[in-house]
This record gives C-alpha cells, sequence and structure tokens, in this order.
C-alpha cells in the first residue's frame, strides 16, 4: 500500500504534466516545429526505437564511465583536502576556478588533444563536469570531523588508516550520497554536451542533432524526453545506494 | 615491594603554542592515583584540564615532567585506557550494541565474535540497557546514550578509566542515576577512574579523592580524601561531613579563580 503509494504519486504527476503540455499546445494550436506535443512523441519513439536503444546505451554507459571516475578522483581529492589544511589552501582555489570554465568552452579543448578518441573524450567531460561536488563534500566532510571521535580510536593505538575506515569513511557517506545526486545530473550534462558540441555519430546527442538538422522537431522532443528519463533512472539508483548504505541517516518515524 | 600507584604526573609542564606566543595551561603539576582508586579533578574554566585527560591518555605529550602508568612513562596512546567524554560520540551508523563492541575491534585481543558481544551485553545490562543492544543511538535518550559511552570505555578492560566531564549535558536528576550507576561499574570493573568535572556533589558523591587545580597554569591546589562510605547514597550529600566537604571545594574554586584570598593555609583533614 505504502509502496503503491509512493509509485502512484510521481506516476500521476507525471501524467498531469504530459496532458497540460498537450493542452498547452492544441490550445494555442502551435505547429509542431515551434513545439511538438507528448501525442508526437510516440511515433517518433516508435520509428526511431532501435536508434533510440542503441543511442542510450551509448550516452548511459559514459555518464556512467564518467561519474565512476568522479566518485574515485573526487574522493581522493576530497581525502587530500579533508586530511590537510595546506593541500585545502592550495586545491581550493584551482578547484573553483577550474569549475567555474564553461564546459562548453572545454569540449572543442578536449576533442583536439584527444583527436578521434570519442569514448575517452565524452567520459572526460562528464567527469571534468561533476567530480567537484563529490570532492568539496567529502573533504567538508573529513574535516568537520568532531576530534573525540578521533580521540576514541586513537587513544586505544588505532591506526590514522583504521580511523579512516571505521569513522570518517562512514560518517562522511550521507555527504557524499548527497554531492553524488547532484554529480548525476552534472554528468549527464557533461556527456550530452560533447555528443552535441563535437558529433561523432553515438550517444542521444547525436540523434538530437540529426533531428535539428533534419528539422524533425518531434524527434528533438522526443530525446529531451528520452534524457530527462535516463536522468530519473539513474539518480533512483543512487537513491537506493543511499538507503543501502547510508540508510541510518535518515531520520525516520521511530 | 610497594607497587607504584597506577596514575602518576611528576612536575608536569606543558604550554600550547598559540600565535601570541606559548599559553601555559600546566605548571608543575604532580599528583598520584592508587590502584583502583576514585580520583575527581575540579578546577576553573579553562584550567587545562582536558589537557590532562589527553596527557594521560598518550594523546598529548608533555612539554616538561613526566607521566606514568603503573610505573611506566607514557609515550603514546596504549589500549589499558577508556576514556569518555561529555560528547558521548556514539557512531550513528551502527548499532548501540556494536558501539560497545568497536575497541574490542582495535584492540588486540583473542576474543571470539560472540565472546565480544557477550561482553558488551553484560556490561550494557550493568548499566540497564539489556534489551537496547540492537537500537541505534538516535533512538536513545542522553542519558542513555550516555551509559552506553561508559559500557564502550569499559568493555575492554581498561586498567585506567579517564572521564571527561561524562555527565556534564545532562539533566540532574538523570545525572544522579549515571552516578549510581558509576558506583556499579567501578564495583564491578576494578578500574582506576579519574573524573574531570565542574560539578562539586558529583566529585565528593563519586571520588575518594578530590584534587582542586589553580587557574592556568594549573597546578595542585588543595586536596581532599572524602571521607564518605564505600556504599553511597545521594542522602549521603546531604550529612554534615558532605556540606563541610562542598563548603570548602567551594572556597577553593574561589581561590582557584582569583575571587578570594588564598591567605589561610590548607584545611589539613
Amino acid at each position: 500500500m505504502e509502496l503503491a503509494r509512493r509509485i502512484a504519486v510521481p506516476v500521476a504527476a507525471i501524467a498531469v504534466t504530459l496532458v497540460l503540455w498537450e493542452l498547452l499546445v492544441w490550445a494555442n494550436d502551435w505547429p509542431d516545429y515551434k513545439m511538438a506535443s507528448p501525442s508526437d512523441l510516440g511515433p517518433a519513439f516508435w520509428k526511431y526505437r532501435w536508434l533510440f536503444l542503441q543511442y542510450s546505451w551509448d550516452t548511459l554507459w559514459r555518464t556512467i564511465a564518467g561519474l565512476g571516475l568522479s566518485v574515485i578522483v573526487g574522493t581522493l581529492i576530497g581525502m587530500v583536502m579533508g586530511f590537510s589544511r595546506v593541500m585545502r589552501e592550495a586545491l581550493y582555489p584551482l578547484l573553483v576556478g577550474f569549475n567555474a570554465i564553461p564546459k562548453a568552452t572545454v569540449v572543442p579543448v578536449i576533442a583536439l588533444i584527444f583527436v578521434g578518441a570519442h569514448d575517452m573524450n565524452t567520459i572526460l567531460i562528464a567527469f571534468m563536469i561533476s567530480f567537484f561536488p563529490i570532492a568539496v563534500s567529502i573533504s567538508i566532510g573529513l574535516s568537520t570531523l568532531e576530534p573525540e571521535y578521533r580521540d576514541i580510536l586513537s587513544s586505544l593505538g588505532a591506526s590514522r588508516f583504521t580511523i579512516f575506515r571505521k569513522i570518517a569513511l562512514p560518517k562522511t557517506l550521507p555527504e557524499f550520497f548527497g554531492a553524488l545526486k547532484v554529480a548525476v545530473t552534472l554528468a549527464f550534462i557533461g556527456t550530452n554536451l560533447m555528443e552535441i558540441v563535437e558529433p561523432h555519430g553515438k550517444g542521444l546527442g547525436h540523434l538530437f542533432d540529426s533531428g535539428k538538422i533534419n528539422a524533425d522537431y518531434p524527434l528533438m522532443f522526443a530525446v529531451l524526453i528520452a534524457l530527462a528519463f535516463l536522468g530519473i533512472l539513474l539518480f533512483y539508483v543512487v537513491v537506493v545506494l543511499e538507503r543501502t548504505f547510508a540508510g541510518w541517516a535518515e531520520r525516520g518515524d521511530t | 615491594m610497594l607497587s607504584a600507584p597506577r596514575i602518576e604526573l611528576r612536575s608536569v609542564t606543558h604550554a600550547y603554542r598559540t600565535k601570541a606566543g606559548p599559553l601555559p595551561v600546566l605548571d608543575d603539576l604532580s599528583f598520584a592515583c592508587a590502584d583502583e582508586s576514585f580520583t575527581a579533578v575540579v578546577g576553573p574554566s579553562g584550567c587545562g584540564k582536558s589537557t590532562l585527560t589527553r596527557l594521560i591518555a598518550g594523546l598529548l605529550r608533555p612539554d616538561d615532567g613526566d607521566v606514568l602508568l603503573h610505573g611506566e612513562s607514557v609515550v603514546g596512546p596504549r589500549s589499558t585506557v577508556g576514556m569518555a567524554f561529555q560528547n558521548p560520540v556514539l557512531l550513528e551508523w551502527r548499532s548501540i550494541i556494536d558501539n560497545v563492541v568497536l575497541p574490542l575491534e582495535i584492540v588486540p585481543n583473542d576474543l571470539s565474535k560472540a565472546e565480544r558481544r557477550q561482553r558488551s551485553h553484560e556490561l550494557l545490562s550493568l548499566v540497564g540497557l539489556a534489551g537496547f543492544e540492537e537500537k541505534r543511538p538516535s533512538q536513545l535518550s542522553g542519558g542513555m546514550r550516555q551509559r552506553a559511552s561508559l559500557c564502550r570505555a569499559l568493555v575492554h578492560r581498561p586498567e585506567v578509566l579517564i572521564l571527561d566531564e561524562p555527565f556534564g549535558a545532562l539533566d540532574a536528576f538523570t545525572r544522579e542515576d549515571l552516578w549510581q550507576t558509576m558506583h556499579t561499574l567501578r564495583r564491578e570493573e576494578n578500574i582506576t577512574c579519574l573524573l574531570i568535572t565542574h560539578d562539586l556533589r558529583e566529585s565528593v558523591f563519586l571520588a575518594d579523592k578530590v584534587i582542586v587545580l589553580s587557574g592556568r597554569p594549573a597546578h595542585v591546589q588543595y586536596t581532599i580524601d572524602v571521607a564518605l562510605g564505600e556504599e553511597r547514597t545521594i542522602e549521603d550529600l546531604y550529612t554534615p561531613e558532605a556540606t563541610d566537604m562542598l563548603h570548602e571545594l567551594r572556597h577553593q574554586i574561589e581561590i582557584a579563580q582569583g575571587r578570594a584570598p588564598a591567605d589561610e593555609p590548607p584545611k589539613d583533614r
């Protein structure tokens, strides 16, 4: 019952949104090149169903790979910054500066450095756009660890690594998952940026681009919906992981 | 041969390095705690009481002088010490019993997993937390969390228990309950206790000996042996003997704070 409600409410919200969208287009009598309506999307999906499957997979695995890289590198940077004040002071301006560069301007640079390595280029952009929140959250989580937490273990002779494994790491998990939710969305933006700005025949970004070239507007809207769907999917994967590994941080009704 | 005192401080001097130069906190501090004794240390705020606990725990080395545990100089943390703080610092992602087991995962020992849980369970029963083993810390009240924290400090059978104001954040009645619990634990576990506190009644109720530290930099200003029996109830705090002691301790704190002249020689008891 509880589960049914938790699924039914969001699904109903999506249905209502689609109906409103349809009504908006219908009431204004917009042609599909101005704004496609949900009823145009079905045929577009069906017509290109195999391309959608193929390209969704391209986009999805490269996003996940970029995100994986973000988790590894972001966690390492966060650890270095969290444990050393000098490193924190040294790295913060660099990270903030790097994060402030619009990634659209980095896309051609990356494409030039690694000519032709499309998968790697895409993964790299997804990584570059999404590691920042992870690094910051881990570093804040570690640097704000109360000294008593360290003392209860170090007074027993525990090593720095043991303290990290038993206390610092689990204690930082809620912040980490919070950052990961932001990073998921960012990584999608990164992947699609590469696919659209430097089209190379792969991914939903490429499908969007060919829709644009062929003036197939329903296809362009269908791609946007497919992207939204993938984003939701990956987001909820993170939510499930969060419940599994950091569920203790949720304040229940108890 | 007379055995060495469990805890001994010999002319311990320590200063913190700050931007404005060294800030001396402890100055020529010397005292000793006998085996299985209970010593309370009181003193004005900021007089270096917490520094004292970190020195004994081996988390800090003194600038000068020596800290000895059973005649051996403390050069680093050792597993024969247990600590509890004002903040119970329980790990939110572990159940209560897993929090208590934690030190046994760090300190070398040949207990099996079941024996570790058994030991933790016995301690939890002793402090009245039987049945709460699988609860999360967030599901317990402040007093219960502090009880669990005491169990964690004792689970690896330390010889010395250092208590840094563990009852300071509790309401008055809960605190008095915890004092009774502390008596029970001490009787069962044969430990040498050093309690840092701001609460004079607490020091008199729990300790065999109360040490008053002077203002910063701290040295021993006054020592009093608590002449109450082994078995104590809250009622004992209202006897004339206890009231006299509290009165004298209060006076000593005033002196330590610089609010009363230190003209009279310390009373001999």
